[in-house]
């Protein structure tokens, strides 16, 4: 699998190798396919060189035979290729359950990363070899690209939403981070290195960094700074939904229609509360957007997930109201 | 057998003296008056063709000089020759003046304009003067742009993309798409001109399956050309109104989708990707039939191809927007269509190789394009089958791979078939032959410029160098440089023809109606052709590309092209 090809970045992730055999594979077509095509005009164009001025071509009509075949044959042969390439791709969209979980925060013109014990990193993302590592990516501002050639991962990262994805480290090393989506001024100075570690030195780096304590931890004082917990009781006394057990079950709201409690879900009720109100509840929560960053909403969907697993006090997991609904707004 | 031959011959040489027996009228389109206003205000479609000349040529040494401020930059991977800012704008002019003021309108509203109505035997385009207002909107839309150039330019990137432009960039960005916007105007007109001639004004006995393929090509951009274009209008108006009302369809924080621009924006800007390479498809069609002497291997095929290169185009704008976060699934659906979509330019590759066998091959400079041409086309076809591959865009989006894959495209498809169509029509269109010996130099200059600029490219992207990069790490600089050093051969290529072709208007030797011994209605005309085109409509009783007349067609079997190629006979057995 892991072979080696020219002009190629250093195969760092357990999915380089495999993009890397596509890639072969398709160049080896190309070169086959240009110069099967080349010779053929070489020796025709020699072959049948106009010989005196006034010498025509002989007509020949064509033929439907041929036609098919060369039609047919790219087709398959694309088909082919194109099964090859997108199962690489459902592969890399979908992250594994058990994961090194970062979140990461772009803004022009740097990168930003949250460890869930507390460390934080500029330009700079402290992984260990071996596991497999899931981020969760947003911005400040406009769209950035997190590109990390040693990996061969792409993704870019969408002012008010939720990106994710994964990758599996298999070699130490350092590699370039590089934003791939240009994003103005200093695009090209947006860039920054991934550190693949030995665990066990990854072990003593966690345990150097941890000042402020775990992100869900910091998310819980922002929970209580912000005044969130007047309303969101635990003991389903409040104004809204209890927020214990939410993360992760299906939520239903208002109009009927129903989700899973995601990051993504999380962060629009925070910033546009209205977008969906969940049964039961009235549409009285204020927006918080423009009052909490994009780190301290990552702080607060932490901490939203982290009790996600606890008992909901007296509510019912999915969320339902303990008095009776309110009439439709 | 050898009674048909002499007889083949014979009947050329009648074709030959025919063409000959043309005799140039005194006066002629370029004579037939005089003065500044005689230009400004011609309705006569060959003078807008030859005003669209000097527009398109102009933004060509403008968009050029910007690619020249790249190139200086990147031959060191610190930013020193410029201020990343100002590199910025070199980069987003580049591509704004080189895709809507001179690849989009260059062969359509030179060469088509020039030559649809002489084609099919029509005395002009069916509205002429809507096609000379088309010219005055290109202008107008180009004012625009020069001025959004002139108070500074406009960094976005020729894409746009929101939230960049809409919220955060200083450029001027609202001035610079205004004039993208009015210029998608006279793109419509063009095509909509080309449809309602092609339709209604074809010569008394030239039927559908008896156009050149030139034509069909026409036919196809104009399609898209009239489909296409207003979403772009749309999609630049919104993000005029984001950027100065913020009507919030975009911003985020407005409730907008930033992504929903690119779906916008793509949704025109891949099928102008065939805007630029249909019509210089149909030169090489052109190229490659009269310079074998002899009619196009699967005519029908390659005049399906071009329409269904046309309406596939329409399917796959979302193969932009694989890392963009956009549904796995969509991602898949957009894959299997650009599959779809290479298969008639594949097709069209078989059937121009296919037509060289038993042709009767000239070497001349038109020629040599069009094997330019071939060449880089598949280099850039097959690379696109390396985009389409999901798997891999994911790491080679954004980056060089992707700039040198359409510049193949674009530069190797596109601007090769411009070329080679220039030098194939210049006597018919000025009456004059340009020197030829200085022509093939020149193609071969273009061809060694061009590979030594673009395919480090390829390589520097499957590295990891992201594109519109200011300064760059320093493993990226070998292949760089050896990428500007690529450009200024390209670029010294691309002067002599400008210079020899200025030369000739003057001191070139006089052309004859049909120096090519080239077959269609163009070649029937004097060189250059009276304003009216014709002396009186031509009857059209032949076929395409009909060298020879039918009854001596053979059609070929597989086993025969097998047996040719594996085993040549010697020569002169037959």
């Amino acid at each position: 699998m892991q072979v080696p090809i020219p002009f190629s970045p250093e195969q760092a992730s357990s999915y380089s190798g495999q993009v890397d055999a596509l890639y072969g594979f398709l160049c080896a077509l190309t070169f086959l396919v240009g110069i099967v095509i080349s010779l053929v005009i070489i020796y025709f164009a020699i072959k049948y060189r106009r010989r005196h001025d006034t010498e025509v071509g002989k007509p020949i009509e064509g033929s439907t035979k041929l036609e098919l075949a060369w039609s047919i044959i790219p087709f398959c042969i694309s088909m082919g290729i194109f099964v090859w390439g997108a199962s690489l791709y459902y592969k890399m969209y979908h992250a594994p359950g058990e994961a090194l979980e970062v979140y990461v925060v772009a803004k022009q013109w740097m990168w930003k990363f949250q460890h869930l014990d507390g460390q934080r990193e500029i330009n700079e993302l402290h992984v260990p070899v071996g596991r497999k590592v899931k981020l969760m990516l947003t911005t400040e501002d406009v769209i950035h690209s997190f590109f990390v050639p040693a990996f061969r991962v792409k993704l870019d990262v969408v002012p008010g939403k939720y990106s994710t994805m994964w990758f599996e480290p298999t070699k130490a090393g350092r590699y370039h981070l590089f934003c791939a989506e240009y994003c103005g001024t200093s695009h090209s100075g947006m860039i920054g290195w991934i550190d693949v570690m030995e665990a066990a030195e990854y072990q003593s780096w966690l345990s150097g960094g941890a000042g402020e304590g775990s992100l869900a931890s910091s998310g819980e004082k922002l929970f209580q700074q912000l005044a969130c917990n007047t309303c969101h009781r635990s003991d389903a006394q409040g104004r809204g939904p209890v927020l214990e057990g939410v993360f992760g079950k299906e939520v239903q709201f208002q109009d009927g229609q129903r989700l899973i409690a995601d990051e993504s879900y999380i962060r629009e009720s925070i910033i546009t509360p209205r977008a969906k109100v969940v049964a039961g509840f009235q549409p009285i929560m204020p927006t918080f957007q423009g009052q909490v960053s994009e780190e301290q909403l990552l702080q607060l969907v932490a901490y939203i997930k982290s009790i996600g697993s606890k008992s909901p006090g007296a509510a019912s997991t999915n969320a339902q109201p303990a008095k009776p609904a309110p009439p439709q707004q | 057998m050898r009674n048909r031959r002499s007889q083949r011959r014979l009947s050329n040489r009648v074709f030959m003296e025919i063409a000959e027996k043309v005799i140039p009228p005194r006066t002629h389109y370029l004579n037939a008056t005089y003065g500044v206003k005689s230009w400004l205000l011609t309705t006569d479609h060959k003078r807008i063709a030859l005003l669209y000349l000097a527009s398109v040529t102009f933004f060509f040494f403008l968009g050029g000089l910007f690619a020249v401020g790249i190139r200086l930059e990147l031959l060191t991977p610190k930013g020193d020759f410029v201020q990343a800012e100002t590199y910025n704008r070199m980069f987003t002019m580049h591509g704004v003046v080189m895709i809507f003021f001179f690849l989009i309108p260059a062969i359509p509203a030179v060469l088509g304009n020039f030559l649809v109505p002489l084609m099919i035997g029509a005395k002009d385009l069916a509205f002429p003067r809507i096609n000379l207002l088309s010219w005055y909107i290109y202008t107008l839309g180009a004012a625009f742009t020069v001025v959004a150039i002139i108070l500074g330019g406009v960094d976005t990137g020729w894409t746009f993309y929101t939230p960049y432009s809409s919220t955060y960039s200083n450029g001027n960005v609202v001035l610079t798409g205004v004039g993208a916007f009015i210029t998608g105007f006279s793109s419509i007109l063009t095509g909509l001109n080309f449809i309602v001639t092609i339709h209604t004004m074809r010569a008394p006995g030239l039927t559908w399956f008896r156009l050149p393929l030139f034509i069909w090509s026409h036919y196809a951009t104009s399609l898209i050309m009239i489909l296409g274009t207003p979403v772009i209008a749309v999609t630049l108006l919104l993000l005029a109104l984001e950027r100065i009302v913020h009507i919030g369809i975009f911003d985020p924080a407005l409730g907008g989708d930033p992504v929903l621009f690119q779906h916008l924006f793509w949704f025109y800007s891949h099928p102008a990707v065939y805007i630029m390479v249909l019509p210089a498809m149909g030169v090489i069609s052109e190229l490659v039939a009269n310079m074998t002497r002899k009619n196009i291997f699967g005519y029908k095929f390659v005049a399906f191809a071009s329409l269904a290169i046309a309406v596939f185009g329409f399917l796959v704008w979302g193969h932009h927007l694989f890392v963009s976060t956009q549904s796995v699934y969509a991602g898949m659906m957009f894959s299997i269509l650009s599959y779809a979509v290479a298969v008639p330019s594949a097709v069209k590759v078989f059937n121009w190789t296919a037509t060289l066998y038993k042709g009767s091959i000239s070497y001349n400079t038109p020629m040599l394009y069009a094997f330019g041409f071939i060449g880089f086309f598949i280099i850039g076809g097959m690379t696109g089958l390396f985009l389409a591959a999901l798997g891999v865009d994911v790491h080679v989006h954004d980056t060089y791979f992707v700039v040198a894959h359409f510049h193949y495209i674009m530069v190797g498809g596109t601007i090769m078939g411009y070329l080679g169509g220039m030098h194939y029509w210049w006597p018919k269109i000025t009456g004059r032959m340009y020197p030829e010996a200085w022509a093939r130099f020149a193609a071969l200059v273009i061809f060694v410029g061009f590979n030594l600029t673009f395919f480090p490219q390829f390589l520097l992207g499957y590295m990891g160098m992201p594109r519109r990069y200011y300064a760059y790490p320093e493993e990226f600089q070998v292949l760089n440089v050896m990428s500007s050093a690529g450009a200024s051969i390209l670029g010294i290529g691309y002067l002599i023809p400008m210079i020899y072709f200025i030369w000739s208007m003057r001191y070139g030797p006089h052309a004859s109606a049909n120096p090519w011994g080239a077959f269609g209605l163009e070649w029937r005309t004097s060189s250059p052709p009276p304003t009216l085109n014709f002396e009186k409509t031509p009857v059209v009783t032949w076929e395409a590309y009909e060298f020879t007349p039918r009854d001596e067609m053979v059609v070929v079997s597989v086993r025969d092209l097998l047996d040719e190629t594996l085993r040549p006979r010697p020569v002169g057995s037959e």
